[in-house]
């Protein structure tokens, strides 16, 4: 199964440091996990399945290799739901 | 090339030199002090450059708004004669939307004319927008680094719309998880690309933010016939407070009060995997705010620039629910909506204002710009499902990583006066601390009296209480 292909926009994951690879001084929560990162760029394999490693061409021109993580990566960030504590604020002062 | 941890950080200060251009060790004059103003003027930009450059590339000259419908509002609950005027300067007005354009656009300027090909700046927040709309004007290649995500890849929605902000300006963007280890990677990256380490502290990220101290003022006396009473600063790093109230006193403004202003989330720790999604400022904070003004230095270039301590006259918490409903008062008040981040020093101001008489002049000196992941809505939808209980109440009630109250009335805003002294014997206990062994000099007194905005004999007294403790 091919997934995407050279040319498209990826996002690619890579582990920075493993837990025991982090200093010692790092609270223990954070000490356990590892450090990882993700980058977006422009595919260069000709083809690719999530999952594979692979190498990218980032927006500044940079090559980087990590995992294919997903495809089109999607900006999901919103504006929120309507927030009852904070909604009756105009209208309290509006009243006066 | 051995990139471990430990390896790389013992290359730290080359690496540091090649990506500054700054050679550090020129302004060392001893293991507690150094040569600060000659650290600031080695760039070689006046104020008047300064302004120049940033104007180059649409950075600066913002409004300057008198709050008046909110003034009015403040002295609705303000003893008889109190309640001063609150004007706010508008910085969400530059071209990445908020002051810290001022802060990235001498740099990039700077890198450009060294003859660096790219830059790479550590941010999470809109430094990291700044520097990558900066760098796009400039022709510049931008590498971000940001802390993004928890170990679940959870992340703050404020923090997504940067990473989102910053590809729009066409800049690399590094999603990393939590940790310190954002200064190893920002090493690694420098040491690779042989880029321009866009630091918050180097100095002219500090000179570009003297303009905007200078600009409010000139802007104060020109429409009000006077300079500002006070000016109020939301405090982090602690360029903005240096910036701005050097600004001030380039302008000529001897008398007024400059006033730090930090969300307070004492409690929270800013390296845990489990805190991180607990707190919807990113900063702004305590939990930068208090370490940055005791041990300045602890940053990632050798000496910071940017030293708080050496401006404030008056350091304040306000609570997370206060600014939250501050934004949403300036946007149902005065038409003017912009992000919660932005809002922390008009929270502080409106407490501080009910002191103040009626004929005074106080000037919030920054917005930022505000958008999806950036607004009270979104953050308080993320505070909720990670856990945060969120009500209307009596702001004091304000638990930071377990609660946030927003206030019923203007009335509720108050802010926490934070013991200065204690600031400034934590400062001069870590300065000993970090040359341990060794025995300061009356240069060195001095130096930490300017450090600290004290006298030689508070710190001569401070030093003989802290060696009688051992």
């Amino acid at each position: 199964m091919v997934d995407t292909k050279k040319g498209n926009l990826v996002l690619i994951h890579k582990t920075v440091l493993k837990p025991d690879e982090r200093p010692d001084t790092l609270p223990a929560c954070t000490k356990a996990v590892a450090y990882e990162c993700w980058i977006k760029g422009f595919l260069l394999n000709s083809q690719a399945t999530v999952g594979d490693e692979v190498r990218i061409e980032t927006f500044i021109g940079r090559e980087i290799s990590g995992t294919l993580v997903s495809v089109h990566p999607a900006y999901d960030h919103s504006f929120g739901k309507p927030q009852k504590e904070l909604l009756s604020i105009g209208r309290e002062l509006r009243k006066k | 090339m051995d990139n471990s941890y430990a390896a790389v950080m013992s290359r730290k200060n080359e690496i540091l030199r090649r990506g500054t251009g700054i050679d550090y060790q020129e302004y060392e004059i001893s293991r507690i002090a150094f040569n600060y103003e000659g650290l600031m003027d080695s760039p070689r930009y006046s104020l008047v450059d300064a302004q120049r450059i940033l104007k180059e590339t649409g950075v600066g000259n913002t409004p300057f708004v008198e709050l008046k419908n909110l003034t009015n509002l403040v002295r609705s609950v303000s003893p008889p004669g109190k309640g001063c005027r609150i004007f706010i300067k508008d910085e969400a007005a530059n071209p990445s939307g908020s002051f810290k354009d001022r802060r990235a656009g001498l740099s990039i300027h700077h890198a450009a004319k060294l003859g660096y090909k790219g830059v790479v700046a550590a941010s999470s927040g809109n430094y990291g927008a700044a520097v990558a709309s900066q760098a796009a004007k400039r022709g510049l290649k931008a590498i971000i680094l940001q802390e993004v995500y928890d170990s679940r890849k959870v992340g703050q929605p404020e923090i997504l719309e940067k990473t989102r902000a910053c590809e729009a300006y066409g800049a690399e963007v590094w999603q990393l998880t939590v940790g310190p280890e954002l200064f190893y990677i920002m090493l690694r990256v420098l040491e690779e690309t042989g880029f321009f380490s866009a630091s918050l502290y180097v100095p002219t990220s500090i000179l570009g933010i003297e303009t905007l101290g200078y600009e409010l003022a000139q802007q104060a006396l020109q429409q009000e016939g006077r300079f500002p009473d006070m000016v109020v600063i939301t405090h982090a790093g602690g360029g903005n407070i240096t910036g701005t109230a050097r600004g001030l006193k380039k302008a000529g403004c001897h008398q007024t009060v400059v006033v730090g202003v930090s969300v307070d989330l004492r409690g929270l720790h800013m390296a845990s995997d489990f805190d991180f999604n607990r707190k919807s400022f990113t900063t702004g904070h305590t939990g930068f705010g208090i370490p940055f003004l005791t041990l300045p230095d602890r940053t990632d270039v050798p000496r910071n620039c940017a030293r708080g301590l050496r401006y404030l006259d008056r350091y304040v918490l306000v609570s997370q629910g206060e600014v939250f409903y501050t934004t949403e008062l300036l946007a149902k008040l005065e038409g003017i909506e912009r992000g919660p981040a932005g809002n922390t020093s008009l929270a502080g101001a409106i407490a501080l204002a009910r002191e103040m008489d009626q004929e005074q002049i106080l000037v919030v000196q920054e917005t930022e710009y505000t958008s999806a992941g950036k607004l009270p809505s979104s953050q308080l939808t993320f505070a909720k499902e990670n856990g945060i209980e969120v009500r209307q109440g009596n702001p004091k009630e304000n638990i930071p990583g377990k609660t946030i109250v927003i206030p019923e009335r203007v009335a509720q805003v108050e802010v926490e006066d934070f013991n200065i002294g204690r600031i400034r014997y934590s400062y001069i206990e870590n300065a000993l601390k970090m040359a341990k062994g060794y025995a300061p000099t009356e240069e060195d007194l001095q130096f930490l009296a300017e450090d600290s905005k004290s006298t030689t004999a508070y710190v001569r007294e401070t030093v003989r209480a802290l060696n009688g403790k051992k």
